[in-house]
């Protein structure tokens, strides 16, 4: 399968308009160590859609979030069996490498990380150390705009990214990831260290990044869930706290009419 | 009547406050205003008190300790002195010119004077007088022939508060003399080489020699200490092989010195003697005399001997930098190398910086490893390469210190504030190389 479509030379971007699913797990177990985090999840990830992960503590969310991009294989005791499919492609094949990967399919942290470098360095950097030869200003701006953040900092591109609000820095941090033209993002917990303002924005830059990106995001706050996503897929843990996918759906109707009693009982209250 | 405490509400309000504590079972004092407290509180605020005491109390010892040495070293290189000339230069002087003025071939037609044949000619096989320069000539003849004198030197403390005493004393025992102040650190004694007359011996040579023995040293320290914390930090992996190689990295940080010292005359000085005396890349100074006792063998001593310190400091330094960045890196999908070369390492360089900090305090004052590869015990001639022989300070003071006369106990005491200063300025300079990364961040 190529990705040709709009290439811009080193960036291939864009899925190809015949995919029906972004991003598809078969089968995927990881392990860390002996220990099964999460256990045979089947699951297929709609295009430009918002999916939501959500579940109780300790159910493998961010783990199961984390294969997408390989960054599980940062821990040194982690193993994944099982694919991972991505434009057709086994990302966990022996031949693709992880870096490419991790470009493509894009991350947004809990807690904001910014580098300790200026605005515009934050977002630069990424894209000079994977070859960008265009104009590096031109992206920067651009990416500063898609990211909800031109207007607040265009004045102060030299400032250290560490000098800005919480909900900033994690405005800067998306925009750093969209910067390298990913075709997917995922998100864990993008809005839970911020303030109930910051998360309002963020929820609302994901429904419009939602246009051009497939977005994935992990998050415990129901409500989050039932506002931003299209998609939902309910995790629950096992008695050996293996993590596995209960239920996967429309948002609405995970919600209004949920078909397994687990997901109605985690979605009512009754544990979790 | 009622008392009322600083925020002036009254006692009843004040034990309101308090949860009933003698209900749930605690022990329950009542204080002098009222107001009831756990009966262990006073004992428990009264041993943390205790153990404050003790932590200023060795604060105190170390402030002690820190003050008799600079005490002792201050109060040697300072005082009154009682000199007196061996040959009056007034009556060096030739047709009324005086000595400091005349030519060269006059100074050497003085020296031939005054001097045996033997030190002349001595001193004309170490650098003939034709080749000599007017002040150097001036210097030979005052050190040779003028040969002023310190007969007698009192400390700081007996100069400023004895002077009378001092006085009186000089005339009876040394009657020709003349009584001076003299700073015995100033700066003739950072200009003048070594001399075996405590009056006009310096410390040039053993400066140079500390200088560029530092100076190779941290050249080839620290890209290998760096280099093998990041190896081991960042690519081995956790199995026994490195593992052993870690434990024995941390336990060489511990060797005694000397041993460095055995390793460096059996290696450097001798297996390595074409490198290092310089006769395999043809910079030796004199091929029928040149061996491997020289800077770059003592280079190589101490840096394997502050390796083991600089690359446990580094390797703390970038196990300190924060997962959160690693994964930001990693996230935009740049490679390993790409993370550590513009992540980590600009966030580990003060810690980095520390640990050359304390690499270079260590290597400055050995002594005993390089008297061990051979640094000369009396040597005049500046270095001018890392093929030379050399002198350091330490071992300069150590061998002055060892010298019959008094004198030379002052001039150990300027050695040593000399010492002192050129390790503050080395480490000043690196506080501020740490500090002005630590800002960037």
């Amino acid at each position: 399968m190529s990705d040709s479509n709009n290439n811009e030379g080193y960036y291939g971007s864009g899925l190809p308009s015949n995919a029906k699913y972004a991003i598809e797990a078969r089968d995927l177990n990881v392990y860390y160590g002996d220990f099964l985090a999460v256990k045979n999840v089947d699951l297929r990830i709609e295009r430009q859609r918002i999916t939501a992960i959500i579940g109780p503590s300790g159910c493998g969310k961010s783990t199961m979030l984390r294969a997408f991009n390989r960054m599980n294989e940062l821990v040194p005791t982690a193993h994944t069996m099982g694919e991972v499919l991505f434009l057709g492609q086994n990302i966990y094949a022996e031949d693709v490498d992880p870096v490419e990967v991790r470009r493509r399919v894009g991350m947004v942290f809990q807690k904001p990380n910014p580098f300790p470098k200026s605005i515009y360095e934050n977002v630069a950097w990424g894209v000079r150390i994977n070859g960008f030869r265009g104009h590096v200003d031109a992206l920067v701006e651009q990416s500063l705009r898609r990211a909800a953040l031109w207007d607040e900092v265009e004045d102060k591109l030299q400032q250290s990214g560490l000098s800005l609000s919480g909900g900033q820095q994690q405005r800067l941090c998306i925009a750093r990831a969209i910067a390298v033209k990913p075709e997917i993002i995922l998100m864990d917990e993008p809005a839970s260290a911020l303030d109930p303002i910051a998360t309002l924005k963020i929820e609302d830059l994901m429904r419009q990044l939602a246009q051009d990106y497939t977005i994935i995001v992990v998050t415990h706050n129901m409500q989050q869930a039932a506002r931003v996503s299209d998609y939902t897929a309910f995790f629950n843990m096992d008695e050996d706290r293996a993590g596995y996918l209960v239920e996967y759906g429309p948002t609405k109707g995970i919600f209004t009419n949920p078909k397994d009693k687990r997901t109605e009982d985690y979605i009512t209250g009754r544990f979790g | 009547m009622s008392q009322s405490d600083l925020n002036g509400r009254p006692a009843s309000a004040r034990t309101a406050w308090l949860p009933a504590l003698s209900a749930g079972g605690t022990p329950v004092v009542e204080g002098k205003s009222g107001v009831q407290s756990p009966a262990n509180l006073a004992a428990r605020q009264r041993i943390g008190h205790i153990w404050h005491w003790l932590f200023q109390a060795s604060t105190i010892v170390g402030i002690i300790a820190l003050t008799a040495l600079l005490y002792t070293v201050v109060v040697q290189s300072f005082g009154l002195v009682a000199m007196q000339d061996a040959v009056d230069p007034a009556s060096l002087a030739v047709n009324g010119v005086p000595v400091e003025q005349l030519s060269q071939e006059k100074l050497a037609a003085i020296l031939a004077e005054h001097v045996s044949a033997g030190v002349i000619r001595r001193l004309e096989s170490e650098k003939p007088f034709a080749e000599r320069s007017r002040e150097e000539m001036y210097a030979l003849v005052v050190e040779r022939v003028v040969k002023p004198g310190v007969v007698a030197s009192w400390s700081l403390g007996d100069s400023l508060l004895r002077r009378p005493v001092i006085l009186a004393e000089m005339a009876q025992a040394y009657p020709g003399a003349r009584l001076e102040w003299r700073s015995w650190l100033n700066v003739d004694f950072l200009r003048h080489p070594q001399s075996s007359t405590p009056e006009l011996a310096g410390v040039r040579t053993a400066l140079l020699g500390s200088l560029w023995t530092i100076m190779i040293t941290i050249l080839i320290a620290f890209p290998v200490g760096v280099g093998a914390a990041i190896y081991l930090e960042e690519y081995a992996r956790d199995n026994v092989a490195n593992r052993i190689i870690q434990t024995n990295i941390n336990n060489l940080a511990g060797v005694p010195s000397i041993i460095y010292g055995m390793l460096g005359l059996a290696l450097f000085v001798r297996v390595l003697e074409p490198l290092t005396s310089g006769a395999l890349l043809g910079a030796a100074a004199d091929p029928t005399t040149a061996n491997g006792r020289t800077i770059l063998s003592a280079a190589l001593t101490l840096a394997l001997l502050v390796l083991p310190l600089l690359i446990i400091n580094a390797q703390e330094a970038m196990r300190a930098v924060p997962r959160s960045l690693r994964d930001a890196s990693y996230g935009l999908g740049a490679t390993h190398w790409q993370t550590i070369w513009h992540h980590v390492l600009p966030n580990a360089l003060p810690g980095i910086l520390t640990g050359t900090i304390l690499a270079i305090s260590r290597a400055i004052g050995e002594t005993a490893p390089l008297v061990v590869v051979g640094a000369a015990t009396f040597i005049a001639v500046d270095p001018s390469g890392p093929f030379s022989k050399f002198t350091t300070l330490p071992i300069q003071i150590y061998q002055w210190t060892s010298r019959p006369q008094d004198q030379f106990r002052n001039i150990a005491a300027a050695a040593i504030i000399v010492l002192l200063i050129l390790l503050l300025a080395l480490n000043a300079s690196a506080i501020l190389l740490r500090n002005r990364y630590s800002r960037r961040m």
